[in-house]
């Protein structure tokens, strides 16, 4: 049967017919959900969140046409493996921004700028995002984030340094910045 | 509505299955990939969701059929359809709410051609013995009495095996 399967997706693929693909793949926090339309990344689903819902969510928001298609998302698995072995530090993928709008997208754009090993307060992202005083909706913004890592909003601190949220669970936020050397380990 | 990806989770089993019985498992596989491209072309304008299944296994119906009129240029074996009394009472024949049991549908898939096409073609897809004559190209009575032939051995093989399902074939 994984042989039809495997057969079936890339058929739906060839034909047009594969509006989102996703897979599942493992990272030093558990196992993460990624999705991909025709156009980029569109989604990346942090280890304690519900799988299923967020497929469900995509049906609804995207397309009801979504398949299990790893083959889609060899390049998305190889480059996340990459990054979490402190192997890369700049992501070079395809996005599919459709899953933001307006302000928020504006506030994730400025997020995607932040170099690797660097933060930025929530009040630099709501003046990248051209409205400094928006620094609750730049949190927003954060929280939000389709594409958590690749938009890298764990990059994102209150102005004095504390870390602020993370959807993924602040102790993954302190890990990545400690991996990135933007944080100095705790003695 | 639901990702596509849950109704080839749930279902890709039973609509192999099912083709298997009724186009025989070297062609069930084509019938398989087409029955899911059609299921999935059509499906964001599909309004109603609730009976996923009954759709799904309509299209895989509707496919088995093309696939045996594509082949009705080449006849099938004729399957000793001559041995069948006339007044076998056609109507009759119930195979009950059969699970997708593969095991009874691997049955199935050994019955010679005409046989299990009729077979799977009035239980796995519920066509009517018209449909079922239209989609193997013969007359009615002989679409019946390749059913009737096909649930007798059936029935046979099921005895042979000592297979509790047995009492479903009545």
């Amino acid at each position: 049967m994984k042989a039809s399967l495997d057969r079936f997706s890339a058929r739906a693929a060839a034909e047009g017919l594969l509006d989102v693909a996703y897979a599942t793949t493992d990272s030093p926090f558990g196992q993460i959900l990624v999705a991909t339309t025709p156009l980029g990344l569109v989604k990346l689903s942090l280890p304690n969140y519900d799988a299923d819902q967020a497929l469900e969510e995509l049906a609804a928001r995207v397309s009801p046409r979504v398949l299990e298609a790893p083959a889609q998302l060899d390049e998305v698995r190889r480059q996340l493996d990459d990054y979490f072995e402190g192997r890369l530090r700049e992501f070079d993928l395809a996005l599919d921004w459709r899953l933001s709008k307006d302000f928020r997208r504006r506030a994730l754009h400025a997020i995607s700028r932040i170099p690797y090993g660097q933060t930025r307060s929530y009040m630099q992202v709501a003046a990248s995002a051209g409205n400094k005083r928006a620094v609750r909706a730049a949190g927003t913004a954060c929280g939000s984030n389709p594409i958590p890592i690749v938009v890298p909003c764990h990059r994102v601190l209150r102005s004095g340094g504390a870390l602020g949220g993370y959807g993924g669970g602040l102790p993954m936020k302190e890990a990545l910045l400690e991996m990135e050397g933007a944080l100095r380990r705790r003695e | 509505m639901p990702p596509f990806q849950r109704l080839l989770d749930e279902h890709a089993d039973e609509v192999m299955s099912v083709l298997r019985g009724a186009v025989g498992r070297s062609d069930a596989e084509d019938c398989f990939q087409e029955t899911f491209l059609a299921a999935l072309r059509a499906y964001p304008k599909l309004g109603d969701t609730d009976n996923l299944r009954g759709w799904l296994l309509t299209i895989a119906h509707r496919k088995a059929i093309d696939h045996h009129r594509a082949r009705d240029r080449q006849p099938l074996p004729a399957g000793g359809a001559g041995e069948v009394e006339a007044g076998a009472g056609g109507e009759d024949l119930h195979m009950g709410d059969l699970p997708a049991d593969d095991g009874l549908w691997s049955l199935v898939g050994a019955l010679p051609p005409k046989q299990r096409a009729a077979v799977a073609l009035r239980y796995a897809c519920d066509l009517p013995h018209a449909e079922i004559a239209a989609a193997l190209g013969c007359s009615p009575e002989a679409a019946r009495r390749s059913l009737h032939e096909g649930l007798k051995r059936l029935r046979a093989d099921l005895a042979t095996a000592g297979a509790g399902p047995g009492e479903e074939l009545r």
